[in-house]
């Protein structure tokens, strides 16, 4: 397991779509071709059209069907979307779209002595597969499942019926939140911590894992790069070398927008992974919002480079550093290979 | 628009036609007849009685016996050795067997052909379009203020793998950890930059201890130096397979960063692939040296350090074919490192494009393909709407779908039924 799989793009129906927790939709696609069940632990790729534009998503796979045959999604509308996940709500019944095989990065290791799921909001999506698993294998487990409200948590009652005394759900405005540092102390030796969420929770429990002194390979986790400190807004990149100039709106990533302007970018996981859509930061006015995992904390502190295809940049007074709201985007200047 | 399905990174493997490569040393062709496939065409290599090199298919006008099988007829001439038809050095037939006039459809190919810089440079594609004067300038080969020699091996890989080991030197650390190798290659940033078709990826290491490799060439120089030094690699490709490293080591603090390399020692590695076929190709290198040029033992010394060197990554760069071919479903992850033979790869992907006619590029870029996609869907979704349909015809279209129909059938598979 690990190796990069070729993707293949095929078509899809969408033969349900059912609203399964506030701002959250599970979507059912039937694809044309299917040669095996999802494992657990895998997302598509899929197509989707953002403010006229066609771009490419990725969504992690809550299951493949009683038949084995189907990718079943679970897609919250985010308030820090780009577009993907307003494309996906709009999908109806019947309604073809273009996704790929599914695709394993966050591989299930089976044989340990126990696992802990931790799954924060929409991040459950990733992490429904692995505990049917878990269970079925006779596994020992523990499925922790946090949000900030229970009604935003998108199939909490089957997982409850499935789990039982194994799911634990932890609900801020219930007052029952999640403690990073005893969901890591719970994680018996050799036994590992699957982790999907938002970043904050993500570098919590990183940063907790780090404390431990824990093997690193046993803390398991899956970014799509898609949620950072501060929504998404618009922010101006300059490169003088190149004298490039372009404001970055909120629904598109930088890279795409420093390729719309005409710098020549490289890339390729675009979800802030790989490290070869970095740019060398000479200046930020406001603040860098980090999304990636490529870099360490102690180089994101630095400030001076960024993964483009995730990273952006808030203003001043979004940083909370003074300013007015209004009056003036969050700046970088930046230069690129 | 690009199928990406068909040309992931790691079944990358074509080579652009229009351009110079180097089929042999100038040494390999004489008056003898040297058979070698340059991107995928036989070619056989031999030199005119008055000097000139000389590239004709490899494949007689007549029933297509390599023409490698016959022998040399006069000043410029080969004779094939199945029915004894002569070519010219142009590929016109001079002689026919069993008939008093020569055929006038008579001819093989000619292959552009120029010699420089002590290499045999063949242009396998469009011959109107090969312009002498934009052969690889590898100059180092055979000027007086450089001494230095190579070899030629024939690997077993695409050559698109050794750009990519050539345009990432943090392998050495790893592959060559007696001779050149140091922890510094893959702690240290580097710098990429890039223009049409040329990269360029600078890496400094300031005041570390040298390598073994480097420690001697210094002391040649220096014989009492035992110091740290300041170590550079500036590796600069040029389309489609030409990588050329400025590599060196100075006594550190000595101003090498700033320009000012009288207190080290300078090489330049110079390679230069040629595919063969999809899956081999010929790799010739040379080792030249601007310290202590006027030694012939240093000059033989350093072509076998280095021929043991490259033998090591031989053997790596043939493993990995035979891992790619062993893993088709599979791409490459590409990291950070290989942001040099990421553009090495974009350049050429463009290059071939132009040859086929094609303005998009044969990138990798799935969104691309998804977007084709997108736009069908799309416009059988606006025909839809625009009919009058709405999403309740949508709706019914969906009825007739498979997973629908059983959806319906088993209407206790809810949320759990679907298997979550």
């Amino acid at each position: 397991m690990g190796a990069t799989s070729h993707k293949r793009w095929g078509r899809a129906r969408v033969v349900d779509v059912c609203e399964v927790a506030q701002y959250v939709r599970q979507v059912v696609l039937a694809p044309e071709r299917m040669d095996a069940p999802a494992p657990p632990g895998s997302h598509i790729d899929i197509g989707v059209y953002v403010n006229g534009r066609a771009d490419v998503r990725s969504y992690s796979v809550v299951g493949s069907g009683a038949y084995g045959n189907e990718i079943v999604l679970g897609v919250q509308l985010a308030r820090q979307s780009r577009g993907g996940s307003a494309f996906i709500h709009q999908l109806r019944r019947g309604q073809e779209v273009q996704v790929t095989q599914p695709l394993q990065n966050f591989p299930l290791n089976y044989g340990r002595p126990g696992y802990v799921l931790a799954a924060g909001g929409i991040g459950i999506t990733a992490l429904v597969a692995m505990g049917k698993t878990l269970k079925a294998r006779g596994a020992d487990y523990r499925f922790v499942y946090g949000a900030r409200s229970r009604s935003l948590m998108a199939f909490v009652d089957e997982l409850a019926t499935e789990h039982g005394e194994r799911m634990e759900l932890r609900v801020d405005d219930e007052g029952t939140g999640m403690d990073v540092d005893e969901l890591v102390a719970s994680v018996p030796a050799g036994g590992e911590l699957y982790v999907c969420g938002p970043a904050p929770m993500l570098d919590a429990i990183k940063a907790a894992w780090a404390r431990t002194g824990r093997r690193p390979s046993e803390l398991r986790f899956e970014t799509f790069g898609s949620s950072g400190r501060f929504a998404p807004e618009a922010f101006r990149v300059r490169i003088p070398r190149l004298g490039l100039e372009t404001t970055v709106s909120g629904d598109v990533s930088m890279l795409e927008a420093l390729e719309a302007c005409g710098a020549e970018m490289m890339y390729d996981c675009r979800r802030g992974e790989c490290g070869l859509c970095q740019v060398k930061v000479l200046d930020v006015r406001g603040a860098i919002d980090h999304r990636d995992v490529f870099l360490s904390d102690a180089q994101h502190e630095k400030n001076d480079r960024l993964q483009s295809c995730v990273s952006r940049v808030v203003s001043p007074h979004t940083a909370g550093s003074g300013g007015d709201r209004d009056a003036e985007y969050g700046t970088v200047t930046i230069d690129v290979p | 628009m690009s199928q990406p399905g068909t040309t992931g990174h790691a079944a990358f493997r074509d080579y652009p036609l229009n351009a110079w490569y180097a089929a042999a040393w100038d040494h390999e062709v004489g008056r003898n007849l040297l058979a070698k496939t340059v991107a995928g065409r036989p070619i056989v290599f031999y030199r005119t009685t008055a000097g000139r090199a000389v590239a004709l298919a490899d494949a007689c006008w007549h029933r297509l016996a390599p023409l490698s099988m016959g022998k040399l007829r006069g000043d410029d001439e080969i004779m094939c050795g199945y029915h004894g038809i002569c070519y010219d050095a142009d590929g016109r037939a001079t002689f026919m067997p069993a008939q008093d006039t020569i055929n006038p459809s008579a001819t093989v190919h000619s292959y552009p052909v120029v010699e420089r810089h002590r290499y045999v440079w063949v242009w396998p594609g469009d011959p109107a379009l090969a312009d002498p004067d934009t052969v690889p300038d590898l100059y180092w080969n055979d000027h007086p203020d450089w001494a230095g020699d190579g070899k030629t091996i024939h690997v077993n890989c695409s050559y698109q793998l050794i750009v990519d080991n050539l345009m990432d030197l943090t392998h050495e650390q790893f592959v060559h950890g007696s001779s050149i190798g140091h922890d510094s290659l893959s702690e240290s940033d580097f710098e990429v930059t890039h223009t049409g078709n040329t990269v360029t990826v600078t890496k400094w290491m300031l005041g570390i201890d040298p390598p073994p490799f480097w420690k001697r060439n210094l002391q040649d120089r220096f014989p009492d130096y035992d110091g740290p030094v300041d170590r550079w690699q500036i590796i600069n490709y040029t389309a489609p397979s030409t990588v050329a490293i400025d590599v060196g080591v100075a006594k550190a603090g000595t101003g090498a960063p700033d320009g000012d390399r009288s207190q080290g020692v300078t090489g330049t590695v110079i390679n230069t692939m040629t595919p063969e076929t999809d899956n081999t190709c010929f790799y010739l290198w040379a080792f030249a040296r601007d310290w202590c040029t006027d030694k012939q033992v240093i000059t033989t010394r350093l072509r076998e350090g280095v021929s043991g060197v490259f033998f090591e990554d031989e053997v790596m760069l043939e493993a990995q074919q035979r891992g790619i071919e062993a893993n088709p479903g599979y791409d490459f992850y590409n990291l950070n490192i290989d942001a040099g033979s990421m553009w090495t790869r974009r350049i050429v992907a463009r290059l071939i494009a132009a040859e086929q006619g094609s303005d998009t590029g044969r990138d990798d870029d799935h969104s691309d393909h998804a977007a084709a996609a997108l736009s069908a869907v799309t416009a059988a979704e606006n025909a839809r709407t625009e009919a009058g349909n709405g999403h309740s015809g949508t709706g019914m279209e969906a009825e007739v779908g498979d997973g629908v129909a059983k959806h319906r059938d088993r209407p206790e598979a809810g949320l759990m039924g679907r298997g979550i």
